[in-house]
């Protein structure tokens, strides 16, 4: 019990990757571009941390500031505890050497087999040739494709290609997996395969995972934690969970609208929805549970306990990374005073509730 | 076909496979190190150096700016200080060596420049070094290609060693030139051009195969 509260302890204040007040200024033709403006992130120790952005946000370049592929121009980046920016260049290659990096072209060697790609890592350390060997064939079995070890990248599928990538970024045991857009290349079926390959090995090796995307089903299906970027700046951040429900801004909505859509169903675009009450209308709500109360028959108790009648428009479920999350869009007919006591309850029950408006019962009740 | 003809063909392609042979060797180890350094000291490459790039490369274009014929008789006093003779098969090797090394070195830039440099990254997240970026990136990636390209060098060697065979070194040029020319000998001017066709035949195809062998994109 005191082991495990010093360790929670510890977590909270040591992280894996810090970055603190990053800026990124490019010197280009047109004047100096502000790539990134003071950014700070903290990651913990097996998290998977998502970075989402649009392209041009600066997520690329971002990521690159953690291993210093891109040195920052303001900035302090500390992984592992020692200070990236300060190094020599000697010292910064044995650092990279604990830091895996996959890109969404792969970036594998044409010219070289999948054994030999997977070696390469060991290969730049001098690793014996029988330790190589030994090393390969985990890293081959761990990816699913040790049949493979005598093929040409040329040879392979996508998401083979990436499980290569993969192999190859976990060949020096590193702690600190970084992800550039590892997906965007893939069928929808192989970006999921991919995902779960990337899930499982941040829970079997504890690795911290730092994932780039565009796609918000990426952060939905295995981060931890997102934080948004937008123009350079981090937007928004914080558990994936609590992104999804309470989107703060803009264009965390935007990302949030493409897999979850916030348009009424069909029956409720064309008709007036007014602030108001008004004769025979009742009261739209968009109501979004998570976790155990998606399982939970809130809308039925809501019914009994309270003087309402409830009907049921739309709903949906939907997990985020394992979690149940539930969307319901429900009419509320009552008083005004019954209608606010069943919201305070619905609040009570962690459910989120969203008010649309007044409608038309009419309107409704024709479909 | 006359008795002399054969002894005068064999010696003199042996003459210029030898010439050839060592220019390109030589000329090799020179050029491909010099490609090496004109792509890796170019703008974003991993040994940027601007000042160094940019006087190679004039350098370079300097040198590849002077037609082979002319370039051979200028340099005769560096051909004698390094040979001692402006005049034989050794002696032409410096203008052909001189003339192949700035041809390979550009030729071996353009290969390494089609390398994606997403790969030079990748290996640079692993913590490679510049020189191991060189050695196990660079010069394996593009390999296809380079052979590829010291394949038409080899081809405008031969035809280069034909000119140094005119001034005294030697070779299938020369044979032609003296006998088949000057001595109204056509039977042995067709005869060397036909020996002629034939090896850049024969290295053309043993390039390609090579290149395809290496190929594996």
């Amino acid at each position: 019990m005191q082991l495990s509260y010093i360790k929670l302890l510890y977590r909270d204040v040591t992280f894996v990757i810090d970055l603190s007040h990053i800026e990124k200024i490019y010197e280009s033709p047109a004047g100096p571009v502000h790539a990134l403006k003071d950014i700070s992130l903290h990651i913990s120790k097996g998290e998977i941390f998502g970075i989402i952005g649009l392209s041009g946000a600066g997520k690329s370049t971002l990521v690159r500031c953690i291993n210093l592929l891109e040195r920052p121009t303001k900035g302090k980046v500390t992984v592992n505890g020692k200070d990236m920016t300060s190094m020599s260049e000697g010292e910064l290659r044995e650092a990279r050497k604990g830091i895996g990096m996959i890109f969404q072209h792969f970036n594998l060697l044409a010219s070289a087999t999948v054994f030999d790609n997977v070696a390469f890592p060991l290969e730049l350390s001098d690793t014996p040739k029988d330790k190589i060997k030994e090393r390969v064939t985990e890293l081959l079995e761990l990816v699913g494709l040790a049949d493979k070890a005598d093929q040409y990248p040329s040879q392979l599928s996508g998401g083979q290609k990436q499980r290569v990538g993969i192999a190859r970024a976990l060949a020096s045991d590193p702690g600190i997996l970084l992800c550039d857009e590892a997906t965007s290349a893939l069928d929808p079926q192989t970006t999921k395969s991919i995902l779960e390959l990337i899930k499982d090995i941040n829970k079997k090796l504890k690795l911290t995972v730092v994932v780039i995307t565009h796609e918000m089903l990426v952060i939905k299906e295995i981060c931890d934690k997102v934080a948004v970027i937008d123009k350079g700046v981090i937007a928004e951040q914080g558990d994936v969970l609590d992104v999804f429900i309470n989107p703060q801004q803009p264009i965390t909505k935007e990302f949030i609208s493409v897999l979850l859509s916030n348009d009424l169903p069909v029956d409720f675009r064309n008709i007036d929805i007014e602030p108001e009450p008004f004769e025979d209308s009742i009261l739209l709500m968009r109501l979004t549970f998570i976790g155990e109360t998606a399982n939970d028959p809130i809308i039925s108790s809501l019914v009994k306990k309270y003087n309402v009648s409830a009907d049921l428009f739309f709903g949906s479920l939907d997990d985020i990374k394992g979690a149940p999350f539930g969307r319901l869009i429900i009419g509320m007919e009552g008083s005004k005073a019954d209608i606010e006591a069943a919201k305070e309850y619905l609040n009570e029950q962690k459910v989120k509730v969203e008010v649309i408006g007044y409608v038309s019962r009419h309107a409704s009740a024709h479909h | 076909m006359s008795a002399d003809m054969l002894p005068l063909i064999t010696k003199a392609l042996g003459e210029t496979v030898y010439m050839v042979f060592v220019s390109m060797l030589i000329s090799s180890l020179l050029g491909i190190p010099l490609g090496v350094l004109l792509h890796t000291t170019s703008k974003g490459q991993i040994l940027e150096c601007l000042p160094l790039n940019k006087t190679i490369g004039a350098v370079v274009n300097a040198i590849r700016s002077i037609p082979f014929i002319i370039l051979m008789v200028a340099i005769i006093p560096l051909t004698r200080l390094i040979v001692g003779s402006a005049i034989g098969t050794t002696a032409a090797m410096v203008p052909l060596v001189l003339a192949s090394v700035p041809f390979i070195g550009r030729q071996v830039e353009t290969s390494l420049r089609e390398i994606p440099y997403g790969i030079v990254e990748a290996a640079q997240s692993m913590g490679a070094s510049p020189l191991q970026i060189i050695r196990k990136v660079f010069l394996p990636e593009a390999m296809p290609n380079i052979v590829a390209q010291l394949t038409t060098v080899i081809i405008s060697l031969i035809g280069e060693s034909a000119m140094a065979g005119a001034i005294g070194g030697g070779g299938l040029g020369d044979l032609a030139i003296r006998y088949g020319y000057q001595r109204f000998r056509p039977d042995i001017m067709i005869a060397t051009v036909i020996v002629l066709i034939i090896m850049v035949q024969i290295v053309q195809f043993a390039g390609n195969q090579l290149a395809k062998h290496l190929d594996k994109r």
